[in-house]
């Protein structure tokens, strides 16, 4: 759909009022951020058990039968997550509670949110692989519907979209991962998993489960060659991408990289795939990001970045890489969520996030300023933030990285500095140097706006202090649940004279000195877009042109609307398929001993033939119709003289009932003498023959095979006590085999909705 | 369709083949029948009635547009599939009564069965006459 859409210019209108609500009233809308809060605090109580080793497990029976559980699992590595999604979510909801005030869908807004941080919460919970894919799924159908929030513009539903596609297709092929992981474990549950690492890695199937788990793992979380989606993501309102795109949904699949770490890294293929795209991702997405003008595709891009990074030190075994990813986990969450916010008080106050337009804005909005200072200082990594003891830990895990430490050491070294100049670019230049005209005329945020990203900017430096407040509790265990092996960490913030100190330095005269020439490099980078034949964005859009294309092409050959074509295709598919396998299984007999005939089976087989011969040589359609009636009614004789009373009532119904339908529509059918179609019979003939002879050469060969009584003997013996029936066929059809039934007669109300739609639809049409 | 005969007949024979619809579909679990045996026979049973009084004069007599019919039908069939869920079993497992049951004599019996069979009978009835119905009026 394009601009021109009536509804785009409503939902403008829309969204003008809703603003000029907001700074009238706040209401109540900051009562969302208490379900999040409460789970919060709940998960901290957790804290001192998983800081003494220990893990909790909770199990609730959902499909016994078949291996899938509820079943969740709280350790270092899921406690980690859950008070990140929880606390960033009161964070989130609280700040909505002021952008979104009065907005016609504000509560339907809070419903997603929640709905989200549920799935998301659930995602990480998950012990049991079957409902870690229910909760991803879950995700990516919120992430759909916040994206799409503002769905009166054609970008947001683009966007959902295309977000929802590309972690929908990537979710389909985690699942047959998971599947696969699940039959080579002999088991659903994860921690059960994680305890057979070396089996799984030597299982056959081992690389198969790691692909397909791979790209569930990458286009969640938007590496390297699947990142478009993620900048296309900011149409969400900005908190939701603070949430999702930046602090948790994206980072579920560095979760699930995390999780399934002791299963199946160690391999060379592990180690080298994840290292190479994550590696690729992060300078790819860094050099990106100071491309960008507006402040929140920036950000956007340094989230990607951030991404990369972890997916590359998850690929090494090293427990140094391990314990950086870990931390930069936590680093990252604090800065980005608080960034992203603050990103949402200047567009908020000032009515742009364009760089270009932003300066000076310290003076009219001191605590926004603060909190960005504090943020970008522990997003470019200087001491005392938390940011500083990621950032040694990343280099010191890079440079103990098995595969190619200058690699990843410079590859890292490289994003880092890039980090530093986006740092300079978001936080500096909007608030000091010379004061820009804004089309707002700025002035400090309300308390429920500010509070959330000063509060996370404060926590980056507190931790940075006094590391030991999560090294213990938080990040040793979930190096821990990684490795899949006890691990000691600790976190401090001078780690001596030494080589990561050193790259330190240099990431920072290399990051002040892209900061100072960003506006050149920026122009350069434009110029070689320009170059570019086409964007991973524009493929996106060719491949789905390409895909109705296709669909176009292959509705009008095998769905064409004409009746005789339909039938054709059928059975001349039925025949080919019977043609086929007769032919390769070579199962085509001629049973040793036919049956004994009575006169009775003679009777009725020649009323069978007689029917329809007579129905193709018939002058007209109503004497086709009732030699088709006698055909029909010489089945239903069959059914009776084997004992099936129930089918052969319910053919001759179904009988009746056509003819009532042929005699309905006799009227409008064009007559048999001025048949166009009339030199095609021959074919048709052909065709008939064809199929009725395939069909005979089965089910003589079937008599060649001695009868299976098993099932028939279970549903006679059972029939009676455990479902109090005699009559077996309804009792299976009711009872035993109810929710079989129950598709049928779904796709009865289907085809009848479909079959209504269509003769209404024609009534309309000869109407006009 | 203006017959005298049809009309009078269709009176007595579309009563009795309603009845005898409810009998096939209540018997169903123990001798032939059912509800979809049941369902399509009464629904020959109204388009009898339509050919003889016009399909205007059927669909007021159902009350409920025929798809409605269908979908309250397939609601049935879900409930009677959630029941067993509240129940504490796994879905669709059948769930059974026996009020007045005596000794070998299993009394009156109520089940999920029967109203899964009720949502067959009430598809099956609308499904159809949905179709029947909207053809005769088209043409």
């Amino acid at each position: 759909m394009d601009d021109s859409d009536p509804r785009v210019e409503s939902g403008d209108a829309q969204k003008v009022t809703a603003k000029v609500k907001s700074e009238s009233s706040i209401g109540i809308g900051w009562i969302a951020a208490l379900p999040p809060l409460l789970l919060a605090l709940v998960f901290a109580t957790g804290l001192p058990a998983i800081a003494d080793g220990e893990t909790l497990r909770f199990v609730y029976e959902w499909v016994p039968s078949a291996g899938i559980n509820l079943t969740f699992l709280v350790d270092g590595l899921s406690l980690t997550f859950a008070l990140l999604i929880a606390g960033i979510g009161a964070v989130v909801a609280l700040f909505s509670s002021v952008t979104l005030a009065g907005h016609v869908h504000y509560w339907r807004f809070v419903f997603y949110l929640l709905f989200f941080m549920f799935a998301m919460l659930g995602l990480v919970l998950a012990d049991n692989l079957i409902t870690l894919f229910v909760f991803w799924e879950l995700t990516s159908v919120a992430s759909y519907l916040l994206i799409g929030f503002n769905h009166s513009t054609a970008k947001a539903r683009r966007s959902a979209l295309q977000a929802l596609l590309v972690t929908g297709g990537g979710g389909l092929a985690l699942l047959a991962g998971f599947i696969l992981l699940g039959s080579a474990a002999g088991t659903y549950e994860l921690s059960e998993i994680m305890t057979m690492g070396d089996a799984i890695r030597d299982h056959a199937l081992y690389l198969p489960i790691f692909f397909l788990i791979l790209a569930g793992a990458f286009t969640k979380s938007a590496q390297v060659p699947f990142h478009f989606w993620l900048p296309n993501a900011m149409a969400a309102p900005t908190p939701v991408s603070a949430y999702l795109h930046s602090a948790t949904m994206v980072k579920g699949g560095i979760y699930l990289l995390a999780r399934v770490h002791p299963a199946l890294s160690g391999t060379e293929i592990w180690l080298w795939t994840l290292t190479l795209f994550g590696a690729v991702t992060a300078v790819f997405a860094s050099v990106l990001a100071l491309r960008q003008t507006d402040l929140k595709l920036a950000l956007a891009y340094t989230t990607l970045m951030a991404l990369g990074t972890l997916t590359m030190f998850l690929g090494s075994g090293a427990t140094i890489a391990i314990a950086a990813a870990v931390t930069f986990l936590i680093v990252h969450s604090f800065y980005k969520a608080a960034l992203f916010l603050i990103v949402g008080i200047i567009d908020y106050r000032t009515g742009t996030r364009e760089t270009a337009e932003l300066g000076g804005l310290a003076k009219a909005m001191p605590l926004t300023a603060a909190a960005a200072a504090a943020a970008a200082l522990s997003m470019a990594g200087f001491p005392p933030f938390l940011g500083f003891i990621g950032k040694e830990l990343k280099y010191e895990g890079a440079l103990a990285v098995a595969s190619e430490p200058l690699f990843v050491a410079t590859a890292a070294v490289l994003a880092n500095a890039l980090m530093v100049a986006i740092a300079g670019v978001v936080a500096l230049k909007p608030f000091y140097g010379r004061r820009l005209e804004t089309p707002k005329s700025p002035h400090e945020a309300p308390l429920f706006m500010w509070i959330g990203p000063l509060g996370l900017a404060v926590l980056g430096l507190v931790f940075g202090l006094m590391p030991g407040l999560i090294s213990a509790s938080l990040v040793q265990p979930a190096v821990t649940a990684i490795a899949g092996q006890p691990e000691e960490v600790k976190l401090a913030l001078w780690h001596g004279l030494n080589l990561p100190l050193l790259l330190s330095v240099v990431t920072f005269v290399l990051g002040i000195a892209f900061y100072l020439g960003h506006q050149k490099l920026r122009g350069f980078l434009v110029r070689v877009e320009q170059r570019l034949p086409a964007t991973a964005d524009q493929m996106w859009d060719r491949f789905l042109d390409g895909l109705k294309v296709l669909a176009a092409w292959q509705t009008r050959i095998l769905q064409g609307g004409i009746l005789r074509r339909y039938l054709f295709v059928v059975f001349a598919t039925t025949a080919l398929a019977g043609v086929v396998t007769l032919y390769v299984t070579d199962a085509a007999r001629w049973p040793d001993a036919l049956p004994d005939f009575s006169i009775k089976h003679l009777l009725v087989v020649g009323l069978i033939a007689g029917g329809a011969i007579m129905t193709v040589f018939a002058g007209s359609r109503l004497a086709a119709i009732c030699a088709l009636g006698v055909v029909g009614m010489g089945v239903a004789l069959i059914f009776v003289i084997f004992g099936a009373p129930d089918v052969a009532i319910t053919q001759l119904l179904v009988e009746t009932l056509v003819v009532i339908l042929v005699a309905v529509v006799m009227l409008r059918l064009p007559s048999l003498e001025r048949d166009p179609m009339k030199g095609a019979r021959i074919f048709d003939a052909i065709l008939a023959l064809v199929v009725g002879g395939v069909v005979t050469v089965i089910l003589l060969s079937v008599l060649d095979t001695p009868l299976d009584r098993t099932v028939t003997a279970y549903f006679e013996e059972k029939s009676m006590p455990e479902a109090f029936g005699r009559n077996i066929v309804n009792v299976i059809l009711v009872d035993f085999r109810a929710l079989d039934t129950f598709g049928e007669i779904a796709v009865v109300v289907v085809a009848a909705l479909g079959a209504y739609v269509l003769i209404k639809g024609t009534k309309k049409a000869k109407q006009q | 369709m203006n017959s005298l005969i049809l009309s009078a007949a269709t009176r007595i024979l579309v009563a009795l083949m309603l009845v005898f619809s409810v009998y096939m579909l209540l018997r169903g679990h123990n001798e032939p029948g059912g509800g979809f045996i049941g369902g399509l026979l009464a629904t020959i049973g109204i388009v009898l009635y339509a050919i003889a009084h016009g399909s205007a004069a059927a669909r007021k007599a159902l009350r409920l547009d025929p798809l409605t019919i269908a979908m309250g039908g397939l609601g049935i069939a879900l409930l009677a599939g959630v029941l067993a869920v509240l129940f504490g079993d796994p879905f669709f497992s059948g769930q059974w009564s026996f009020p007045f049951a005596e000794g070998g004599d299993k009394g009156f019996p109520i089940s999920t069965v029967l109203l899964f069979d009720i949502g067959v009978y009430l598809v099956v009835v609308g499904a159809v006459l949905a179709i029947v119905l909207g053809l005769e009026e088209e043409v």
